[in-house]
């Protein structure tokens, strides 16, 4: 037998994916910047391809870092990806050994058993007949783990798992029915021919003692090419075209594509290649501590594939980075994001034709502004030459001890510094980017940088991560740009400044911008081990909390936010600490009113710290003062 | 006529009937906490633009209210967004939002190009 009509859905399901997906790439490929096609190009023929090979290995089927993070939801994940993957290996060598010829048409493999009934009764036959049982039992129990996830999550310790949509429902029906029905088929086969081993072999026993298994095997063996076929014709526009997706997206990271600030083919990539896993909704403090269900990172991504409006979503974040840390994908989610708040001023966009089977750029019609500046009223800076320039920024000038500390540690350190915004200055210009408003956030940047370039200074002290990060990142400046916390680690480490050491107990609350938004752990952590007792939470470095204050949102209420700094500050203080220290005066500024603990920033207790007065200081003003009469 | 070194002053009427309100239901619509301000003034003193400029965000919210979009269109986009005035406010608005809104509702009834 080498043919029969009920394997045509499976056919038609295969081809059309292949072709699809081959069809996308070269779209995306195509749609690809000329620097990224050369990197892309570069990496096929280096070490980024064997790389990735090994990656899509580890993460692709293993799934090893949901794993690390959630042991049985990775085993779910781990049981339907690998295993799908082995038993479509081990069907097609069993084809090739035992079928009647070598190198079959795939449907010869996936319905082994229907076409060779008689295959399985002893010896070696049987001992493959055996893995290949094993192996759908694997896939089985991690189907059962998934069916009982949708109905109650906490099976898999999640505490909510993502809301689908029609197309979503029936392609997840689809695939649930693949290996139950391909288990029964079997089962029914095996009883009609006595063949199969533990799982099909016993079922089909079991079976044809009470029902009528020669009438049975048939309509099931279409039902498992039913299933295969839906499932694949589904699959573009669900959040399933991940599976092929996920694989390009290894590839070009390992090739050093990044996502950027435009829409692209990378970002488009990125899109397609969540899961919908929903360990970023785990992740999120909008989610368990304000409520607020519908904005996390797997739904934005969804919303997106989807062409749905996504400028409430993508505006409705802390953008604190917790959920891009914890992608076991790897998506720049942020960037994303920040992606969508800009795509109002972008000249193009992704858009869906053909009902989602196709998405692909297009060019959207900008209504571009007269070209006048918007801060015209700026004043032309004119500042003194000087070596350090201290940016206390907006956020400081709202807590007054972080700035005044600040100067106390500078004084002390005897440097040659100005104090770049003493009488208030200009916005280092984040918060209009993440808002999406980059063209003025470029007028507020270059006015800054003109004031840094004629001070002539070499390094930029500022005491706000929100514009330690924009300094690093969007000014193009040719000084060293450090966080006060920098800045002080650098000056003990010099012994420039002496302190003494406070007996409090201080814990750490790592602001997000600083943190993983900018890289900086270790530096604040060290010099608060220097002055004071650091004790360990429970949210240290990449894992640490979102005071809630972040100027990244511009819809959350000031009653969700204080509901998140309410529950970031109870889980930071548990250990009943003397002091909260942070890093940044907007997370001063959030926890201060929700806790009954000193919340600190680090200048304050360092500037607490130092001795007083400094006795070279001392000495140089006394010379200094004992010269003066000779000149008379 | 006789000069007397002082003039009628022009009507300060408020005329809701003829006024543009759309601007403020746009913002009411989307922000709820609009309706909360108690016009302290707050906002306003500690601006950062404020201290270059002569712009008022408590003014400039009265203005929408009101419908005169006039002088707010012109001084709204001088606001630098450094999210100061949120932090500051006593009655917990969520003014960043307002201004960027009140930016989009003039994009949106294409009020800009008057």
């Amino acid at each position: 037998m080498h043919f029969d009509p009920f394997i045509i859905p499976f056919n038609i399901g295969l081809y059309f994916i292949i072709i699809y997906v081959v069809f996308r790439s070269v779209v995306w490929f195509r749609d690809l910047s000329r620097a990224d096609k050369l990197r892309l190009q570069r990496g096929f023929f280096g070490t980024p391809f064997v790389m990735s090979l090994k990656e899509i290995f580890l993460e692709s089927l293993i799934h090893r870092k949901i794993l690390k993070t959630n042991l049985r939801l990775g085993y779910m994940h781990m049981s339907l990806a690998f295993g799908w993957f082995l038993l479509i290996l081990c069907g097609t060598i069993e084809a090739d050994i035992f079928g009647a010829k070598h190198l079959n048409a795939p449907y010869k493999a996936i319905f082994f058993r229907f076409f060779n009934p008689e295959h399985g009764r002893m010896g070696f036959e049987a001992a493959y007949g055996f893995l290949m049982d094993l192996i759908l039992a694997f896939i089985l129990s991690g189907l059962l783990l998934a069916v009982s996830k949708r109905f109650y999550s906490k099976v898999v310790g999640m505490k909510k798992t993502t809301r689908l949509r029609l197309s979503d429902k029936v392609a997840l029906t689809a695939l649930w029915l693949i290996f139950p029905s391909r288990l029964l088929a079997e089962s029914f086969s095996s009883a009609i021919n006595g063949t199969g081993s533990f799982l099909t072999g016993s079922l089909g026993t079991w079976f044809a003692t009470f029902l009528p298994v020669h009438e049975l095997a048939y309509p099931f063996w279409w039902l498992y090419s039913l299933s295969l076929g839906t499932f694949f014709i589904l699959l573009p526009v669900t959040r399933y075209m991940h599976i092929p997706t996920e694989l390009f997206l290894i590839f070009m990271r390992n090739s050093g594509i990044k996502t950027g600030d435009k829409p692209g083919s990378y970002s488009e990539v990125e899109v397609h290649s969540c899961s919908s896993c929903g360990i970023c909704i785990d992740a999120c403090q909008m989610n368990f501590s304000a409520g607020i269900t519908n904005i996390q990172s797997a739904y934005l991504m969804k919303a997106i594939r989807n062409n749905d409006d996504v400028s409430e979503i993508a505006h409705n974040c802390l953008l604190c980075g917790r959920c891009d840390i914890k992608c076991p994908v790897g998506i720049e989610l942020s960037p994303i994001r920040m992606i969508q708040r800009r795509s109002l001023g972008n000249e193009t966009d992704f858009r869906n034709v053909y009902k989602g089977y196709f998405r692909t750029k297009q060019i959207v019609t900008v209504d571009k502004s007269n070209g006048s500046r918007v801060y015209d009223f700026l004043p032309v800076p004119e500042p003194k030459k000087t070596d350090v320039l201290y940016f206390a920024g907006c956020m400081t000038h709202l807590t007054p001890t972080i700035k005044n500390s600040m100067i106390k540690i500078l004084e002390a350190s005897g440097v040659n510094y100005n104090f770049m915004d003493e009488q208030g200055g200009v916005c280092c210009g984040r918060p209009l980017m993440l808002a999406g408003q980059d063209k003025e956030a470029r007028e507020l940047i270059n006015s800054n940088s003109q004031m840094i370039w004629k001070s002539g200074a070499h390094t930029l002290v500022t005491s706000c991560p929100i514009c330690y990060k924009i300094f690093k990142e969007s000014y193009y400046l040719d000084v060293e740009v450090l966080h006060h916390t920098q800045y002080i680690k650098r000056l003990i480490d010099e012994g420039t400044v002496k302190m003494s050491f406070i007996r409090k107990r201080v814990v750490y609350h790592n602001p997000c911008d600083l943190g993983r938004g900018s890289g900086v752990y270790d530096e604040p952590k060290e010099v608060l081990k220097h002055v004071s007792r650091l004790e360990k939470t429970n949210y240290e470095d990449e894992n640490s909390l979102c005071c809630g204050g972040s100027l990244a949102n511009l819809k959350i209420s000031s009653r969700n936010r204080s509901k998140i700094a309410h529950d970031a500050v109870s889980e930071l203080t548990k250990s009943k600490p003397d002091i909260l220290a942070t890093a940044c005066p907007l997370c001063k500024k959030t926890f201060s009113p929700v806790t009954d603990t000193r919340v600190a920033d680090i200048s304050e207790i360092v500037a607490e710290a130092i001795v007083q007065p400094s006795v070279k200081k001392n000495l140089i003003k006394l010379v200094n003062s004992i010269k003066q009469p000779a000149n008379f | 006529m006789e000069q007397f070194g002082f003039s009628i002053s022009k009507g300060r009427q408020i005329d809701f009937e003829s006024n543009d309100r759309r601007i403020a239901d746009f913002i009411f619509e989307r922000e709820p906490s609009f309706r909360l301000c108690i016009e302290c003034g707050g906002c306003s003193a500690t601006c950062s633009t404020a201290n270059f400029t002569r712009f008022s965000l408590r003014e400039l919210h009265i203005l929408i209210k009101r419908g005169e979009n006039d002088k707010v269109r012109q001084n709204i986009k001088k606001c630098m967004l450094c999210g100061k005035c949120t932090l500051i406010c006593p009655r917990g608005v969520n003014t960043r939002n307002i201004i960027v809104l009140a930016k989009q509702a003039f994009q949106k009834y294409d009020l800009y190009a008057l």
